[in-house]
């Protein structure tokens, strides 16, 4: 089965999980900038940042004949130092012209902060700005249901296509209001904090499924790029076609990221009887 | 050895999901029911998480033996 791994921090990872992706049928992974564990101090060290994941992250996919896609943001923690997110938004437009750059992310809210929401405001109106596809980060654990309220208030005040966003890191707790405005829901699947392979099972068999994506965790925390397999695994054991399974964990991502025309992977229908 | 806040800061989260896993495993099997409109034939082993909360749920264990306590009550369950 080809899968798409739409949330995926290469750069924290090593080649290996290329190599065993690859042969577990991933086709393509998006890799959105992200926290790297400590505040960065400098713009310069974003920029260099973002050259990496655009232009020298494809390459190492390449070697595994995997398609390697990019989002750029200044990530909500880092939000916080206004100055530097400031300018690293300035430079930002010259990085969403990048052959497999897809859009502004993952942008969104960590505490909820005066300067996390304006860079929040900042980010969504540079994509529209530009056309650009979002991605938004929710806060974790106990700041979940309150940062994705946050979230869905802010973008509410604004000027902005639903379609084209995607609000990701969703739980049972924030799925409905999320779905019912309109956006794109990503489930998060990881070893202990976020969303869990069956419980992401269980959110696809109670709600409409066309607008939801599923992710593995991938990053240089506790994670495992191989929940989102775990996930299919169970979601074929439920005795789901396979089909449906291209539908959510392969079709899905195309039918999203595919607003982009830099995204050029097409949905794919089984001859399965 | 851990000390008692150690303990609850290493192992909080790896409970909150395993707690998560029996939260939804109970979603799934009341969703099932009201997609087929009936319970299943044999609910004990329902019964007998359910239970094993309860006894979970109870503040004190002088002697530290929940698991074990588990492992006897889970015993019942053929």
């Amino acid at each position: 089965m080809q899968i798409i791994q739409p949330h995926y921090h290469a750069i924290a990872r090593t080649a290996q999980d290329y190599e065993r992706m690859a042969m577990s049928g991933v086709v393509a992974v998006c890799e959105p900038a992200f926290w790297a564990g400590f505040d960065r101090r400098h713009p310069e060290t974003f920029i260099d940042y973002f050259a990496q994941i655009s232009e020298f992250e494809p390459t190492r996919a390449a070697e595994f004949g995997i398609r390697h896609f990019c989002w750029v943001a200044v990530n909500p923690k880092e939000a916080e130092n206004k100055e530097l997110t400031d300018e690293v938004l300035r430079q930002m437009p010259e990085f969403l012209e990048k052959p497999t750059c897809l859009g502004v992310g993952e942008t969104g809210l960590h505490k909820s902060t005066p300067n996390e929401i304006e860079s929040l405001q900042a980010h969504v109106e540079m994509a529209m700005k530009h056309d650009q596809l979002v991605l938004i980060h929710t806060p974790h654990l106990s700041d979940k249901a309150h940062g994705t309220k946050t979230v869905l208030e802010v973008l509410a005040g604004m000027d902005v296509n639903p379609d084209r966003i995607w609000i990701d890191h969703v739980e049972e707790q924030t799925i409905e209001p999320v779905l019912d405005a309109g956006y794109w829901a990503g489930m998060t699947l990881y070893p202990v904090t976020k969303c869990s392979p069956r419980r992401a099972v269980d959110i696809l068999e109670k709600y409409p499924r066309e607008r939801l994506l599923v992710n593995s965790s991938a990053d240089w925390g506790p994670s495992d790029p191989f929940t989102l397999q775990e996930s299919i695994v169970e979601f074929r054991r439920r005795g789901h076609s396979l089909q449906d399974a291209i539908e959510v964990y392969h079709n899905n991502p195309c039918r999203f990221l595919g607003q982009n025309p830099k995204w050029d992977i097409k949905p794919i229908v089984c001859t399965e009887s | 050895m851990l000390s008692p806040q150690k303990t609850l800061d290493s192992y909080y989260l790896e409970a909150r999901r395993d707690l998560l896993e029996v939260a939804a495993m109970l979603d799934r099997y009341d969703e099932a029911v009201k997609r087929e409109g009936a319970k299943a034939g044999d609910e004990s082993k329902k019964d007998s998480l359910l239970q094993a909360m309860k006894l979970l749920s109870q503040p004190d264990h002088p002697q530290a033996n929940r698991a074990e306590q588990l492992l006897v009550h889970f015993a019942k369950i053929p």
